[in-house]
């Protein structure tokens, strides 16, 4: 039985160990290579006795930081994928949290992780440990004992205390969203892949694994691109990219410049977006670019692993109708429960809980949040069964799809990217000089909007909330208030700062 | 000139637009603020600006987009 992500590794390195597996579009990793660097950082681990703990993966993106990740896991670890690009504050929240006994770092890494405070772990360089000589009989060791209920990565989110969420998943999770997303999107041998998402979020999932699975490719696609449409497509060509996942303002950014009358992705004929409600003004002329292409709706938290419900487009919609999230995978079940835990009648607005294998472990280091979001199913009481409380509301439309609401709080989806508009308060709140802040988003024109009542200028308010909080989070407008709306009950009145925001 | 600046500053408050060279190669300004800058400079200037356009050495300074403008401009 497969129990462990890296079967689909040893199963492309028997039939295509020669293909290219990752690859940026300057430096490429075969699975041989995969393989064998993956096996010499597991060796590393085993030989420094760190077994069943989390090791931080610290690395520019790239398919050397891909390779570490599975070589983690060889180790019988599970990864932690931080970022360059987040700020130092949050790497210390992760880092705190995760108490890792190492850090993977590269050489552009190295030199920023030497001012962190590791909680008597230590750091190594990659290049230092991917060509470590095999140690056969501890790596079978490893695979002889692992249980697939055991974590596979950690991957932080936003959350809404100022304080990041780590969710954990395993790998039974991991291979059985594999399987079901690779059967639902038509993945194969032939598949390449441009990636998009960052590799410090589950999104990446879709590609690094079944990329193992088939013996596929996988191009990270340089981030660059993304703000240059002719080039990010001339890149697509020029590899054969096929199949995409991407967010919705990557594709909107494409179509937005009429960049189709220019050039056209020529291989293209998978398309799935997800994260956020796609215009449908754009969505139209991609269809119109690529009339044979599929597109495909995806929906999920992060806390049920990648994507849980998936809608193939097939039919046109009327301005304003939003597209579906459609239906759950198989192998797993939405419950749209009202406030009292019971089901909602047919049309009705409810929360959605996720039901399954892909509900994930929990949040790292954190029983008191993981036990209000992964709660006991009200509508089972004969034995234990834990199930995902999302905080997005949904319904079933006439054709029993369902279809995305609103989020219940004040969690917004900011450039793909999961916010709780709570964590930028928190943030802004603990600077010097600020006295209270409150945000919302303008969901138009896709910005943060930050009130403030304090001394500082919004040029260095900007400054300091850089080294807090990633560049996703940060306010895209800021304004100083002299006073603050309140409720009657005494809560800071955002309906009323939407409207001096409106009115502006 | 200034009305660029002005846009470019309401964008990013904490990037100096006066002496950044680099802004594309460097990810300064991300594809976001590529979509909102464009936007405003085409209601601004009146200028209609394409994929083709949106090239490193158009956007890498104040300057490359002034002289972008200018030749859209020029063209029209």
């Amino acid at each position: 039985m497969r129990n462990n992500v890296l079967n689909y590794l040893y199963g492309s390195i028997t039939r295509c160990p020669d293909k290219l597996a990752f690859s940026d579009g300057t430096e490429g990793l075969t699975f041989r290579q995969v393989y064998d660097s993956a096996r010499s950082v597991g060796s590393y681990l085993i030989g420094r006795g760190i077994y069943k703990k989390p090791v931080v993966v610290f690395m520019r993106k790239s398919p050397r930081e891909v390779a570490a990740f599975f070589g983690v896991i060889s180790g019988g670890c599970w990864y932690v994928p931080i970022d360059e690009e987040m700020p130092a504050g949050r790497i210390q929240l992760i880092l705190d949290n995760v108490k890792s006994p190492l850090v993977i770092c590269d050489e552009d890494t190295a030199p920023i992780a030497k001012d962190f405070v590791l909680h008597g772990g230590s750091t190594v360089l990659y290049s230092e440990i991917c060509t470590t000589p095999a140690d056969e009989t501890g790596l079978a060791r490893v695979l002889d004992s692992a249980i697939d209920i055991d974590p596979i990565y950690i991957v932080f989110t936003s959350g809404s205390t100022g304080i990041p969420k780590g969710v954990a998943a395993c790998h039974r999770s991991v291979i059985e969203y594999v399987e079901q997303l690779s059967e639902t999107l038509g993945f194969n041998s032939e598949t390449v892949f441009g990636n998009q998402s960052p590799l410090y979020f589950d999104a990446c999932l879709k590609e690094l694994y079944p990329t193992l699975k088939f013996g596929a490719t996988t191009y990270l696609i340089p981030r660059k691109l993304f703000s240059l449409p002719v080039q990010l497509i001339e890149f697509m060509n020029e590899h054969k990219i096929n199949t995409i996942c991407w967010v919705v303002s990557a594709l909107t950014m494409i179509s937005a410049f009429d960049t189709f009358s220019v050039i056209r992705p020529e291989y293209l004929h998978t398309i799935a977006f997800g994260s956020e409600v796609f215009p449908l003004k754009q969505f139209r002329r991609w269809r119109q670019a690529l009339p044979e292409a599929s597109f495909t709706n995806l929906y999920g938290p992060t806390e049920a692993t990648g994507m849980t419900c998936f809608y193939h487009v097939d039919r046109e919609f009327e301005d304003g109708e939003p597209i579906p999230i459609g239906r759950p995978f198989p192998n797993r079940q939405v419950l749209l429960l009202s406030d009292d835990g019971t089901e909602t009648a047919p049309g009705e607005i409810g929360e959605i809980y996720v039901r399954g294998t892909s509900v994930t472990l929990g949040y790292y280091n954190d029983p008191e949040r993981t036990s209000q979001a992964y709660v006991p199913n009200p509508l089972n009481t004969a034995y234990p069964e834990i199930i995902y409380k999302t905080g997005d509301l949904a319904r079933y439309n006439d054709r029993g799809e369902l279809v995305y609401v609103s989020r219940r709080d004040h969690q917004i989806k900011h450039m793909g990217h999961r916010v709780e508009l709570g964590e930028v308060e928190v943030n802004v709140n603990m600077l010097p000089g600020i006295k209270l802040s409150a945000c919302i988003y303008d969901a138009e024109k896709k910005k943060i909007v930050l009130y403030y009542l304090g001394d500082q200028t919004d040029r260095e308010l900007t400054e300091l909330l850089k080294t807090k909080l990633p560049r996703y989070m940060l306010p895209g407008r800021i304004i100083r208030l002299e006073e603050m709306p309140f409720t009657p009950n005494g809560k800071i009145d955002r309906v009323t700062l939407k409207k001096i925001y409106e009115n502006k | 000139m200034d009305q660029l600046l002005e846009i470019l500053s309401n964008l990013h408050p904490d990037v100096d637009f006066e002496m950044e060279d680099r802004l594309i190669d460097d990810a300064i300004l991300d594809s976001l603020d590529i979509v909102d800058l464009i936007t405003a400079i085409s209601d601004e200037f009146d200028v209609t600006i394409t994929a083709k356009d949106i090239m490193p050495e158009n956007f890498n300074s104040a300057e490359a987009m002034y002289d972008l403008i200018q030749r859209i401009r020029d063209e029209e």
